[in-house]
């Protein structure tokens, strides 16, 4: 983990590649267009917050970069490479599943509804990706499962099957899950959404000490506590457009765009 | 949550002084008549049977003849190998109604349409006398032979029972297949897992959940529905204790004991059927129930103490 974070810190300094830069994007389902050409940039090693009502296409946009949703226009890159095609002169090629599934083992997600794998134990989820993926021996794989579990909290539960596990704790096996993968780019769909409230600060707590390794993330959440303290920046979407976006110290106190004044009057 | 379900809990005992409560229960004598009444029937049928000129002895003599062990056998085989077939054609036909692939999958359609919508029995027949159109089988460079060579009755059966059953199965997968949560291939793909390892490491553990009851049933079935297969002149349990029973002077004897037989070997599956469901279920749910064996051994743990003390 450790040579692996030094890495992503150095980033930055070597030059102007980021991490997910997105230009003119939009998605549409059907006849609804839930994105309207949204343009910006994650650094690398930053916290970047995206906040918004539901149905302002936040979650979708999340999902596009990863490719779990195909985008209809604008170009979106990840580390400097486009998303789901291969780009030949003017033509784009649509990148065969194999390649896709390749890309996709550099990004982690974390789902709001966790979808751990209900019939493997924590330690089975932790292990699979490694194993199944990458090829990594069983004990190897086990090894460093168990020490992400550590990190979690959760290194006495390996043994439990998810429906064993409180809500906080699942999401948190689900973190240990991506990160199995020594992800470059985290992505969080909403991960405290689904939990009780007094389960969300074990899973904040999580990504916080995530993002003080100096981890990539792209959060989307309605935590606004999180936002302020963790976020290197911040961006309000609302009908398929990026209203505002800045420090998030800046934007949710002194948000400037009206919607996000009254969004963030309601939110607060 | 543990936390909470404590705090709710004191609520259920009464309060300290509170009268308890010792009401006289509803009588539901409808229950009583119905009781009486299906006992009635019950003695007036077994009655009637005692007075019929029925051969019981017949059946222990032929329990454990010959034929009817090779017919238990055959039985068994032509179950295991139709069910073998229907599986892995049901397997296949619900991978193509579910590919993207138009043709595959209307094709498939057509498959289950045609072979549901057909009685086996009538099947069987056009498999037994495809014969009559066909005078040779001719599979270009492969094989060649007279038609009457190649179709034998086992054959017969087993087309007419495995094709008919790859239609129900194909159902049977798909729902299992369906019943995944979406999430679970968004988590595996976004974990960088190729579709069929997916397919292989996520989903089809999870459908499988769905998928061995009714499995399990279709098993049960088809051993039941072998029977048929005499009508082809493939022998089995059925046609050995008909020809038994016509030669003995004892058919009916010889029907219980089929009859028999076939109780027998259901009951087996049922009990096999337990232990794959049991399977699994593992993570399905907080606590897998106890196997008939755990049961007993916790009963004989808790002989002596007062009932209730062995909660888990």
């Amino acid at each position: 983990m450790t040579d692996k974070l030094s890495k992503t810190q150095d980033a930055p300094a070597k030059g102007t590649v980021p991490m997910v830069r997105a230009q003119g994007v939009h998605k549409s389902f059907g006849h609804v267009e839930v994105l309207k050409g949204i343009d910006l940039e994650v650094k690398p090693g930053e916290v970047f917050c995206l906040i918004g009502p539901s149905g302002s296409g936040k979650s979708t946009f999340l999902r596009c970069i990863n490719h779990l949703e195909k985008i209809n226009a604008g170009r979106l890159y990840v580390d400097g490479e486009l998303v789901g095609y291969r780009q030949q002169g003017d033509k784009l090629y649509e990148l065969r599943d194999r390649e896709v599934a390749m890309k996709r083992r550099d990004i982690g997600m974390v789902f709001q509804r966790f979808n751990l794998f209900p019939h493997m134990t924590a330690l089975e989820n932790v292990m699979e990706a490694p194993v199944q993926v990458k090829g990594a021996s069983r004990s190897q794989a086990k090894e460093r499962a168990m020490q992400l579990l550590d990190r979690v909290g959760l290194g006495d539960r390996a043994g439990h099957y998810p429906s064993q596990l409180s809500g906080g704790q699942q999401q948190r096996v689900a973190i240990a899950r991506a990160l199995a993968m020594d992800p470059k780019l985290m992505l969080f769909d909403e991960p405290t959404s689904a939990l009780d409230p007094e389960l969300v600060g074990d899973v904040l707590d999580v990504m916080r000490d995530l993002a003080e390794s100096g981890m990539t993330m792209v959060v989307v959440t309605h935590e606004m506590g999180f936002a302020r303290e963790v976020g290197d920046s911040l961006v309000f979407m609302d009908g398929g457009v990026v209203v505002e976006s800045g420090n998030p110290r800046d934007v949710l106190t002194n948000p400037q765009h009206e919607r996000t004044q009254s969004f963030l009057s309601k939110v607060l | 949550m543990t936390d909470i379900d404590k705090t709710a809990e004191p609520a259920d005992t009464p309060v300290a002084g509170a009268e308890a409560i010792k009401a006289i229960p509803v009588r539901h004598y409808g229950r009583y008549v119905a009781a009486v009444i299906a006992i009635a029937i019950l003695v007036a049928i077994i009655y009637a049977f005692g007075q019929g000129k029925i051969n019981w002895n017949a059946v222990p003599d032929y329990f454990f003849d010959d034929r009817i062990m090779t017919g238990v056998s055959k039985t068994l085989l032509l179950t295991v190998l139709s069910m073998l077939i229907g599986i892995v054609g049901g397997i296949l036909l619900a991978v193509m109604r579910l590919s993207k692939n138009p043709v595959t999958s209307s094709i498939a359609w057509f498959y289950i349409w045609f072979f549901r919508g057909t009685p086996v029995l009538v099947q069987l027949f056009l498999w037994f006398n495809l014969g009559l159109v066909f005078e040779y089988i001719n599979l270009m460079p492969f094989y060649k032979d007279y038609w009457s060579n190649f179709m034998t009755p086992l054959l017969t059966a087993l087309l007419g029972l495995g094709l008919n059953e790859a239609a129900y199965m194909a159902e049977i997968c798909r729902a299992g297949l369906l019943a995944v949560d979406e999430g679970q291939t968004e988590a595996a793909h976004a974990l960088g897992m190729s579709h069929s390892k997916t397919l292989r490491r996520v989903v089809i553990p999870q459908a499988m959940r769905v998928i061995v009851p009714p499995t399990g049933n279709e098993v049960i079935n088809m051993l039941k529905t072998t029977s048929l297969v005499a009508a082809v002149q493939y022998p089995e349990l059925f046609r050995y204790a008909q020809d038994i029973g016509q030669n003995s002077g004892a058919p009916v004897e010889m029907y219980f004991l089929a009859a028999a037989w076939y109780l027998i070997m259901t009951s087996v599956l049922s009990v096999g059927q337990y232990y794959i469901e049991r399977y699994y279920a593992r993570g399905s749910s907080r606590q897998l129930p106890p196997t008939p064996w755990q049961k007993v051994k916790a009963n004989m743990l808790s002989l002596g103490r007062p009932k209730g003390a062995v909660g888990a």
